[in-house]
């Protein structure tokens, strides 16, 4: 509803350094801040069905800004569908059908008038699997700018060694920024696509399992990274690891077929979760 | 293991069976092999037979005092039945070169644009319809084509072109073009399709446009299958006879201009060879034409080969 209109790509309206984070930046809070940070995203009453099969059943939930929200479940629990939601990237499945509400800040995402392309570059992805473009380093960092309508060369210099930098893999790879991006490992791939979203200036950043196809090495340099990012945006990142979850989240929501059983603060999930079923799946008990 | 120890059933004699069964391998293996190398032996036949009626312009010196390779490419006319003989390759080059000119700008812009349409653009059940329907035009025998583009294309496209001709180049270029359309889609289409979907979603998660994701992902990423496609789709419309034979005139004249009537390497042969006399230097000369051409569509296939194996290494980051 209330989109910036597209034909003035909105990078275009600030230097890239001087994106300042809304004003209440919750990365010096304690980790229990509850209700402390503005909702940035939510569902509410959110159901969606693959042809007849109910993958999301009446979820609700409201995620803060500046924080890194977990969700964790089962396999087929439906967290990566939720997150998907969240950008539109359902609509790209066939005999979807999803009903409730849905918000990022002020938009109502799923709205027939939303600009579905506007709200993809405000809420960015990072996928399971590593999937950087066949082109090189610099032009994957700089795809999203380029569809724009970035032309500046000096200008899209400065914007992909900046992303590349809060992607910490500026050092790793300024000497060869011309080189394929498919020469790459896993790792540096995966923060690779992680700049690559960065550079549109998102506000949220979903990921989903993006760790899962990494080494404990890269693993750990992208729940580092989860953590340096949070002071700039919103984070949501779905995992099957429950240790990771407890490493990097402000807050954890756990699903299981379809809906949403808890969410809270991470901590205290993890210690004295409300819910039996929690409990059990976190000890281990089934899952 | 020793066959016969234990007989599955009694009278069952377990390594008769077996000598049996070593036996029948062998002879479906032999036969099997026997086909695979019949195809070749084949293939062998054929350059043979061409290259051997060929030889003549490069080996026989009577044949040459009518028919030689200095001649082929100095003299300006084609006009083998005249008092004197001339076969000047010049005009069948021309002629070649623009109708194949003239298809491959017509059918390939609308090959890999229908291609992208059905892989990125079109519902499931519309590419379902869509697909069928071009891969059908490619099982139109190409004398229909012909008969298509000598009488009907040929009336509509005069109106419009104002060509002196009914029949020239441009006619014939857009009849083959509607021959070649199908290879370039299909070979096209397979490419895109192949296309992990992961790319896409990284583009469209990225906020670029379905279209621009067509454009700068999936089809940079498929560039080594579309390229395929392009070069197949050349070499057939380079050998491609009937549809030309009909379409373009069939008037061995050189000329810049594709609104003139034109004619073919290929059409060439098809038209002169029945009434040829064996081993004339006419003779010998369409088959050297022949030779040509096969080179021509074997260096095609090549150069289609290898651009095809590099671009994959690129693309795989090697």
């Amino acid at each position: 509803m209330t989109v910036q209109t597209p034909e003035r790509p909105a990078v275009t309206q600030e230097p890239p350094r001087a994106t300042p984070p809304p004003p209440t930046v919750r990365a010096q809070q304690p980790e229990t801040a509850e209700g402390a940070s503005p909702t940035h995203l939510s569902a509410r009453g959110l159901d969606l069905f693959y042809g007849a099969h109910q993958a999301l059943k009446k979820v609700s939930i409201e995620i803060p800004s500046h924080s890194v929200t977990a969700i964790i479940g089962p396999s087929g629990c439906g967290k990566s569908t939720l997150l998907r939601s969240f950008n539109r990237m359902n609509d790209l499945i066939p005999n979807v059908r999803i009903m409730g509400e849905l918000r990022v800040s002020d938009i109502d995402i799923l709205a027939a008038t939303t600009d579905v392309v506007e709200l993809r570059r405000r809420v960015g992805m990072v996928f399971q699997r590593p999937n950087p473009f066949p082109k090189s380093i610099f032009e994957n960092v700089a795809f999203g700018l380029r569809m724009l309508g970035l032309k500046d060369r000096n200008e899209l210099e400065i914007r992909v060694e900046d992303s590349l930098r809060r992607a910490a893999l500026w050092d790793e790879v300024k000497d060869r920024l011309d080189r394929s991006a498919m020469a790459l490992s896993g790792g540096q791939q995966q923060r690779l696509c992680i700049a690559r979203s960065l550079a549109v200036e998102p506000e949220v950043l979903l990921m989903d399992e993006p760790a899962s196809a990494l080494d404990p090495t890269a693993t750990a340099r992208i729940e580092e990274l989860v953590l340096d990012l949070k002071a700039r945006y919103t984070i949501v990142v779905v995992t099957h690891n429950m240790q990771q979850a407890a490493r990097i989240s402000d807050r954890t929501a756990f699903m299981l077929q379809g809906e949403l059983i808890e969410f809270d603060d991470t901590r205290r999930m993890f210690t004295s979760p409300h819910q039996k079923l929690t409990e059990d799946y976190i000890t281990g008990r089934f899952g | 293991m020793t066959t016969g120890s234990r007989p599955l059933r009694p009278g069952h004699d377990a390594a008769a069976f077996r000598r049996h069964q070593i036996l029948r391998e062998n002879v479906i293996a032999w036969i099997l092999r026997g086909c695979a190398f019949s195809a070749v032996a084949g293939l062998l036949l054929i350059v043979l037979f061409v290259f051997k009626e060929a030889w003549p312009i490069l080996g026989d010196r009577v044949t040459q005092q009518e028919a030689n390779l200095a001649g082929f490419f100095s003299q300006p006319l084609w006009q083998p039945v005249s008092e004197t003989p001339k076969y000047g390759f010049t005009p069948l080059f021309a002629g070649t070169i623009k109708v194949v000119l003239v298809s491959m700008l017509f059918a390939v812009p609308i090959g890999v644009l229908a291609a992208l349409f059905a892989t990125e653009f079109a519902s499931p059940r519309l590419r379902e319809i869509l697909k069928p329907c071009i891969e059908l035009l490619a099982g139109i025998p190409s004398v229909v084509l012909g008969f298509f583009g000598l009488m009907v294309l040929a009336s509509w496209l005069q109106p419009i072109t104002h060509a002196p001709v009914r029949l020239n180049a441009f006619n014939a270029g857009i009849a083959l073009g509607l021959g070649i359309i199908p290879t370039v889609f299909t070979v096209c289409e397979d490419a895109l399709r192949a296309v992990p979907k992961s790319f896409r979603e990284a583009s469209l998660a990225l906020g670029a446009t379905p279209w621009q994701t067509a454009w700068n992902v999936a089809l940079p990423a498929a560039s080594a299958g579309v390229g395929a496609g392009v070069l197949l789709g050349l070499a057939r419309a380079v050998g491609e006879t009937m549809i030309v034979l009909m379409a373009s005139g069939n008037a061995a004249i050189t000329s810049g201009d594709v609104f003139d009537s034109a004619r073919t390497f290929s059409a060439t042969i098809a038209a002169e060879l029945a009434e040829v006399v064996v081993g004339s230097p006419h003779y010998a000369t369409l088959f050297f034409l022949g030779a040509l051409l096969f080179l021509l569509t074997f260096f095609i296939n090549v150069a289609a080969g290898a651009f095809v194996d590099r671009l994959r290494r690129k693309l795989a980051g090697a």
